[in-house]
């Protein structure tokens, strides 16, 4: 057992923080407020090799472990969520399905833009009434002369906006539920291809939410990904690799909340000394520090199983699932603390604490709600008695 | 980075786990009813080397690395806290001070006794009046010719009147604070050392817990425990040390919680269902396996970094420790709600548990104090 980064682990944390504080600082606090999706900051991310971290340098990434993509997303989260979120879909969401399920050809046409940044990915799954319940789709696609034929909407898509290539999820044989559904490698330019404008959300404001409507759009029989019917088993094994890109987040979010909250106790005085001699402050401190490092020791966790599966095979989805779970409820009590211990200045958009957590909020809903992960975890647990949980 | 064991940690933590299973679990509820203390266990675990695991070979113990150290405390605490806080104190806050500290003659002697299990250790720092606040010693140790004389008594003293040897310590020089606090070695056959009477405990009844009277009791120089003033910072130390294995306590006990909860949940019948069938009963355990989890990779963090040379890991330790102990107390209980009624009652060891785990937040450093050291770093770092 060894929690140390390697040196390459450490170097690329470094890379990344510079270009964080420099170049996506500056922008994050006027995006939140615009909504502005930022495409310029996820091409020089892409440009970096942050856009396809763990994909093999052959296919266009920078062919490093799953470790370092939680490193990346971290902390590009710690500076702004958004652009944590956006890397994160085209880096799980999209990239990893494809290198995962998607042909030699697939993997040149799709895979190689994508990782390298140059084009940009989405993820549609959930739909108007299959958020949670992925099995319920009601998009359908049809075969058509060499083509599919796809027609349905899907809701809550990050990046939908200015996404390229989206990894669509529809029906296939309906009759027989989760195992008709089948997945595809969709161009966004496609006709019939429409997208809503971006929804206005609590927090993480610019990352290009939008609402999906598909009506009878073509797609190439070559553009399936996996074979007819794996789309589910497609989308679930993905999103356990999601999951870790959002516990990543969450833990960029807490950290960055904290650290200014550190800095506030020691300048802010009241009652004529810094509040960070009054005892609560500093127990609020000690429990924030505790509650980061064991989300962030939890998350590099899961990364570290994912990269053993992938090696030796296996599975890692219920060490995502306690990552994910844990982080983001973390990053919960963490950011609450932060704005708390800034008073009426953490209300206000004068400090970044009230973007922190604006943004927390939403890592306990995407890409599985903490109840849905209670429910993985709990399964796994009674895995072989036979039970009916949940 | 790499959350495997070694295949030698593995081993000891397998051998230890069906040593648990095997030959204390039978006994555990009867000894602890009857608060008779393990001695029979104590010197089988002797036997495996268990007592002064990481002391080297030459000084009597086994040269274990401290993350092994801390998966056996986890594992004999899964199965019986007094044993694993007997065993605890006798590696973390005895041998290791003097593994650390002591002269060449000292661990000759005095540490190959306790650390190849001869004798058990104890160590006596807090005193009625001075717990959290250690600083506040009362119990003194006066120059007399080429020795000491120690006046003071000593409280909450795990392994008292069952240990060979303890770690006492007292003020050299008063006017100097915690500069003036040195650690003796005293013998349980040294005269003037007088054990009280038992304390009667909520939880670890098989575990012994007394205060000790230091009357006019006469030591050599030869048993001074490094240099006069040198005796907070050992404290210190070995205290950071110490509540890695307090963590991997509650880490134990938190597994005996959950392990019971999700034997209980398969087989219990509510509403025509099984327990953990009701959703908020899996969740609950969930929340349980999430728990121990977390809290099994601050523990192990802090031993890794334990050894690491030139390391201050106070602030890891803390955290381990306050979340470990405080994990063990909600997921205790967690697992006396989910067993109901039969949860208060004897007949099912979750009661045990409850009462074993409310210790941990106390002993070695309160819950408070973790805080007070984990923040002092966070404010001190940025």
């Amino acid at each position: 057992m060894n929690f140390d980064l390697t040196e390459d682990q450490s170097l690329l944390q470094s890379a990344v923080r510079e270009f964080a504080e420099n170049v996506v600082r500056p922008r994050a606090a006027v995006i939140d407020q615009s909504g502005e999706f930022p495409k310029d900051l996820f091409h020089q991310a892409g440009q970096l090799g942050l856009a396809g971290v763990s994909v093999p340098v052959e296919h266009g990434g920078s062919g490093m472990d799953v470790v370092a993509y939680s490193i990346v997303i971290e902390e590009i989260s710690r500076v702004c969520a958004n652009l944590g979120v956006i890397l994160s879909v085209n880096n799980s969401l999209v990239c990893d399905p494809i290198e995962k399920f998607g042909n030699a050809d697939q993997k040149t046409r799709f895979l190689e833009p994508l990782a390298k940044g140059e084009k940009l990915g989405c993820f549609a799954l959930t739909e108007p009434n299959a958020g949670s319940d992925a099995a319920n789709q009601q998009t359908r696609a049809v075969s058509e002369g060499g083509h599919w034929k796809i027609s349905g909407q899907k809701v809550f898509i990050t990046c939908g906006s200015d996404a390229d290539v989206c990894v669509l999820f529809a029906m296939t044989s309906p009759e027989k539920k989760s195992r008709g559904i089948s997945a595809f490698l969709v161009d966004a330019a496609s006709p019939g291809f429409d997208r809503s404008r971006h929804q206005v959300k609590l927090g993480v404001n610019a990352s290009g939410t939008v609402e999906i409507f598909l009506t009878d759009v073509l797609v190439p029989a070559e553009n399936m990904l996996g074979n007819e019917g794996d789309g589910f088993k497609i989308a679930m094994s993905t999103l356990d690799g999601g999951r870790i890109g959002i516990a990543a987040q969450a833990v960029g979010i807490a950290t960055e909340a904290m650290e200014a909250a550190v800095r506030y106790a020691k300048a802010r005085r009241a009652f004529g000394k810094a509040i960070a001699e009054f005892q609560v402050i500093r127990f609020y401190l000690a429990d924030m520090a505790t509650d980061v490092d064991a989300a962030r020791l939890l998350t590099r966790r899961a990364a570290a199983v994912k990269d053993m599966t992938k090696k030796n095979g296996g599975r890692y989805g219920l060490e995502a699932a306690e990552a994910k779970l844990f982080a983001a409820e973390m990053a919960q009590r963490v950011t609450t603390k932060a704005l708390q211990i800034h008073g009426g200045y953490g209300y206000t958009k004068e400090y970044p604490v009230e973007r922190n957590f604006r943004d927390a909020r939403i890592t306990e809903i995407y890409e599985g709600t903490s109840e849905i992960h209670r429910l993985i975890i709990a399964r796994e647990i009674f895995r072989d008695a036979g039970l009916a949980i949940g | 980075m790499n959350f495997d064991l070694t295949e030698d940690q593995k081993r000891i933590r397998d051998v230890v786990a069906e040593f648990a299973a095997t030959e204390i679990a039978p006994g555990v509820a009867e000894r602890e009813r009857k608060e008779e203390f393990p001695r029979a266990v104590i010197d089988s675990l002797a036997g495996l080397g268990i007592l002064g695991m990481m002391v080297p070979e030459e000084y009597g113990g086994s040269a274990a690395d401290a993350l092994s150290y801390i998966l056996v405390i986890e594992e004999l605490a899964r199965v019986c806290a007094s044993v694993a806080v007997i065993v605890s104190v006798t590696n973390s806050v005895f041998c290791f001070p003097v593994w650390k500290y002591g002269s060449d003659e000292q661990k000759k002697t005095i540490l190959s006794e306790v650390a190849s299990g001869k004798s058990l250790g104890a160590y006596a720092l807090t005193e009625p009046q001075s717990g959290s606040d250690a600083a506040n010693q009362k119990t003194r140790a006066i120059r007399d010719g080429n020795g000491y004389v120690l006046n003071g008594s000593k409280a909450w003293i795990t392994n008292a009147g069952e240990a060979g040897w303890y770690l006492v310590m007292a003020m050299t020089d008063p006017a100097a604070g915690t500069r003036g606090i040195t650690g003796f070695l005293v013998s349980a056959a040294d005269e003037g050392l007088r054990i009280g009477p038992p304390e009667d405990k909520m939880g670890l009844r098989s575990s012994k817990t007394a205060s000790i009277y230091l009357e006019d009791l006469r030591l050599s120089e030869s048993r001074r425990l490094g240099a006069e003033g040198d005796g907070f910072r050992i404290a210190m130390t070995t205290l950071d040390h110490s509540r890695i294995g307090i963590a991997a306590q509650g880490v134990g006990i938190a597994r005996a919680c959950y392990d019971a909860s999700t034997e209980y949940a398969k087989t219990r019948e509510t509403f025509g269902r099984k327990l953990a069938e009701h959703e908020i009963i899996a969740f609950q355990i969930a929340d349980m396996k999430v728990q121990i989890d977390a809290a099994r990779l601050l523990t192990y963090r802090a031993a890794l970094l334990s050894e690491k040379p030139g390391v201050r890991f106070s602030k890891e330790a803390s955290m381990a420790k306050v979340f470990a102990t405080e994990a063990a107390n909600t997921i205790a209980a967690r697992a006396v709600q989910i067993f109901g009624g039969y949860g208060y009652s004897r007949e099912y060891p979750v009661e045990r548990f409850y009462r074993d785990a409310r210790v941990t937040t106390i002993y070695e450093g309160t819950s408070e104090i973790q805080r007070i050291v984990i923040s002092k770093n966070v404010l001190a770092e940025a």
